[in-house]
């Protein structure tokens, strides 16, 4: 982790880190909601009929980790009975109330509309089939009507079809957003850039997609089925090549900082190659970017076995997931190394049971998994499977 | 034309429920925003009254000079002209308001004098900055300085 503690001159305030690992939780888990969402689009707006096994799948992975995605905010302010002070009075020039707003529409508007209007034919269903205190659930959940015609049906698809159309864009700001949140701190040479924004959104459609891949292949071998072949080389086709633009802005957002090398540049620099080297250098570029992209690359270009091919992108999803939260790192607790008077540099103690500590960070790191156990037995991906078309 | 509607009927309950949320939602602000919020800002109005019943603990050095004329002349002489009464002292209004219910610790010079003057990277280049060990050898800053006046003559 290079040398700790303060070296050189820190303002007093800048000597402890006021920003956790909590805060590197909240871009990395909204990343993978706006991510997962954008996958399950492109099924949708354009028709990429290869990723359908993972259409709902992804939908349900975003709504979990969008229910957690507050939470550690919750915690780092530590007075979740306030918070809903945020949407009573909000400040137009607080990034963070109207961030309640974006997560508040995503949630609402796109992703629970989208999920209903998809899932209504089996909530019907499950209304009259299930047992009973589950079948009061999906009474509820059906809001009372039990129409699922074909026409009833074809509303929905289209309704449906707007949701996402609006939803993409708002996947876009929800991302978006949190990028601008840091990109917007002025003060801060290592965050203030107006690429953040566009960084974290691909960043973020790269971890999302990753994520929904491990997610299939894990549930696929949990439940004993095939992995759809075709779909699995599909997902990683697009996230080779959503991976290669994310890094190229990267490079871009790295190459305009050398060039430039304004009066924070030997500051960062120095910084990069110290403190930061391990976690940016070592785990977020050349372990987390440039291997899964030559694995992914490899597979553009070659053709393996299936069972090569598994394993490649088993492990390129997986270095993926470390390198974008190895990224997330950087920019929350390397932004916060350096003293703003560029003289000094401070190190971050992370610590285990306390309030922002990594154990409360496994915890909310493992809780979008139990809730999207939860989902999937209340709302079965994969019915379409055992029960084609027809229904 | 009537079947078209019955067929999207489903949609009418899941339109109910999302104008139903935002009701509530305003029901909610409406009760729940205090009542003189935005009255003069992006605050709540009664909480300058709520400010201002809590004890004054500054005086301020108007006050301290009524009693005090002597220290005020000098200082008003000397380098320290800009710095308050109690940004030294500490806030006592409390001794203000009543001199013998209250009597001001005496202050010890070093740790005081440190805060400001130890010389600091952080600090602007034309304060005057000292190097305690190089200066005086650690010795208290008040055998040679007097805080009223620091300037030696
Ligand atoms: C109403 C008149 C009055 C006001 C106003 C007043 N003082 Fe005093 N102060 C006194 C008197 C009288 C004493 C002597 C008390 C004693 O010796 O018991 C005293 C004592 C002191 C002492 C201690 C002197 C010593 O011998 O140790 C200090 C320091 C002091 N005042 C500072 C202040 C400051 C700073 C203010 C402004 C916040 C202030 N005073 C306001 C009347 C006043
Ligand atoms: C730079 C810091 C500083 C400021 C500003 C300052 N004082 Fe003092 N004052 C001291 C110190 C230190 C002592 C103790 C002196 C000693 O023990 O020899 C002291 C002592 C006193 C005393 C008691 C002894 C004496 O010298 O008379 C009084 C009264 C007093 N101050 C009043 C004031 C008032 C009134 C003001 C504002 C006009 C003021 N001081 C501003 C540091 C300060
Ligand atoms: C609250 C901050 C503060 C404290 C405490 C303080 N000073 Fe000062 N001091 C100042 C300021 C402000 C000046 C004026 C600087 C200027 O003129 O730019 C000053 C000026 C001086 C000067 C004159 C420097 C020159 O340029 O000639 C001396 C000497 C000095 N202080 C000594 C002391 C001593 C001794 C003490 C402890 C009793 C002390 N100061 C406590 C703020 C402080
Ligand atoms: C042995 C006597 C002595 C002691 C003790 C002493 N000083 Fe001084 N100080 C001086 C003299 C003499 C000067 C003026 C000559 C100079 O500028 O070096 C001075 C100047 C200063 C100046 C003005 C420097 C400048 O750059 O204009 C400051 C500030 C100061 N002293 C602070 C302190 C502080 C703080 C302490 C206590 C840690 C202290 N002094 C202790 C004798 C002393």
């Amino acid at each position: 982790m290079g040398p700790t503690g303060v070296e050189g001159f820190m303002y007093p305030n800048e000597v402890e880190l006021q920003w956790s690992i909590l805060i590197v939780l909240y871009p990395f888990i909204t990343g993978l909601v706006a991510g997962a969402f954008i996958l399950a689009s492109l099924e949708r707006v354009f028709n990429v009929s290869a990723v359908k096994p993972t259409y709902r799948l992804a939908l349900l992975t975003a709504l979990a980790f969008l229910l957690v995605a507050p939470l550690p905010l919750q915690l780092h302010l530590g007075h979740p009975e306030r918070s809903y002070e945020m949407y009573l009075t909000p400040h137009t020039s607080s990034a963070m109330a109207m961030f309640g707003f974006v997560y508040l529409w995503y949630l609402m508007v796109v992703l629970l509309l989208e999920i209903w209007l998809d899932y209504r034919v089996e909530i019907v269903e499950f209304s009259q089939t299930a047992r009973a205190p589950w079948r009061w659930v999906y009474r509820i959940l059906t809001l009372g009507s039990r129409n699922i015609s074909p026409r009833a049906r074809r509303i929905d698809e289209r309704v449906g079809y707007v949701i996402t159309v609006i939803g993409i864009p708002s996947a876009f700001l929800l991302h978006g957003y949190v990028g601008f949140i840091f990109g917007s701190v002025k003060a801060n040479a290592w965050w203030s850039t107006p690429l953040m924004p566009v960084v974290f959104l691909f960043s973020a459609m790269v971890s999302g997609i990753a994520a929904v891949m491990l997610i299939y292949m894990a549930a696929s071998k949990v439940r004993k089925v095939a992995i759809d072949m075709r779909c699995l080389d599909t997902i990683c086709q697009y996230l080779f090549y959503v991976f290669v633009i994310d890094f190229s802005l990267e490079m871009l957002d790295l190459i305009h900082r050398v060039y430039e090398a304004d009066e924070s540049f030997r500051s960062l620099d120095f910084m990069v190659h110290t403190r930061l080297w391990a976690s940016q250098v070592v785990l977020q570029i050349l372990v987390g970017t440039v291997t899964p992209l030559v694995l992914l690359g490899a597979n553009q270009v070659f053709k393996f076995r299936e069972g090569a091919r598994k394993a490649m992108y088993a492990a390129a999803g997986c270095l993926t997931m470390v390198g974008i939260f190895a990224m997330r790192w950087n920019v929350v607790i390397g932004g916060q190394l350096f003293s703003k008077s560029y003289l000094g540099y401070t190190s971050y103690k992370l610590q285990f049971a306390t309030r922002e500590g990594l154990g409360a960070s496994i915890v909310l790191m493992l809780l979008p998994f139990a809730i999207l156990w939860a989902l999937l037995k209340l709302l079965p991906p994969w019915l379409e499977e055992k029960e084609p078309a027809g229904i | 034309m009537s079947s078209r509607l019955k067929d999207a009927a489903h949609l009418i309950p899941l339109v109910l429920v999302v104008l139903a949320g935002v009701a509530v939602f305003l029901l909610f602000r409406q009760v729940l925003v205090p009542k003189t919020f935005g009255q003069y800002g992006h605050y709540r109005a009664a909480a300058l009254d709520d400010i201002r019943v809590r004890p004054v603990s500054f005086a301020g050095q108007a006050t301290c000079a009524m009693c005090h004329d002597e220290v005020a002349t000098t200082r008003s002489k000397g380098k320290h002209r800009g710095v308050s009464c109690e940004a030294c002292h500490g806030p006592l209004a409390k001794h203000a308001d009543d001199p013998a219910a209250m009597k001001p610790k005496k202050l010890a010079g070093t740790g005081l004098c440190q805060g400001c003057h130890k010389a600091d990277k952080a600090k602007p280049a034309y304060f005057p900055q000292v190097v305690p060990a190089e200066h005086s050898g650690g010795a208290e800053c008040l055998s040679c300085h007097q805080p009223h006046s620091p300037q030696m003559q």
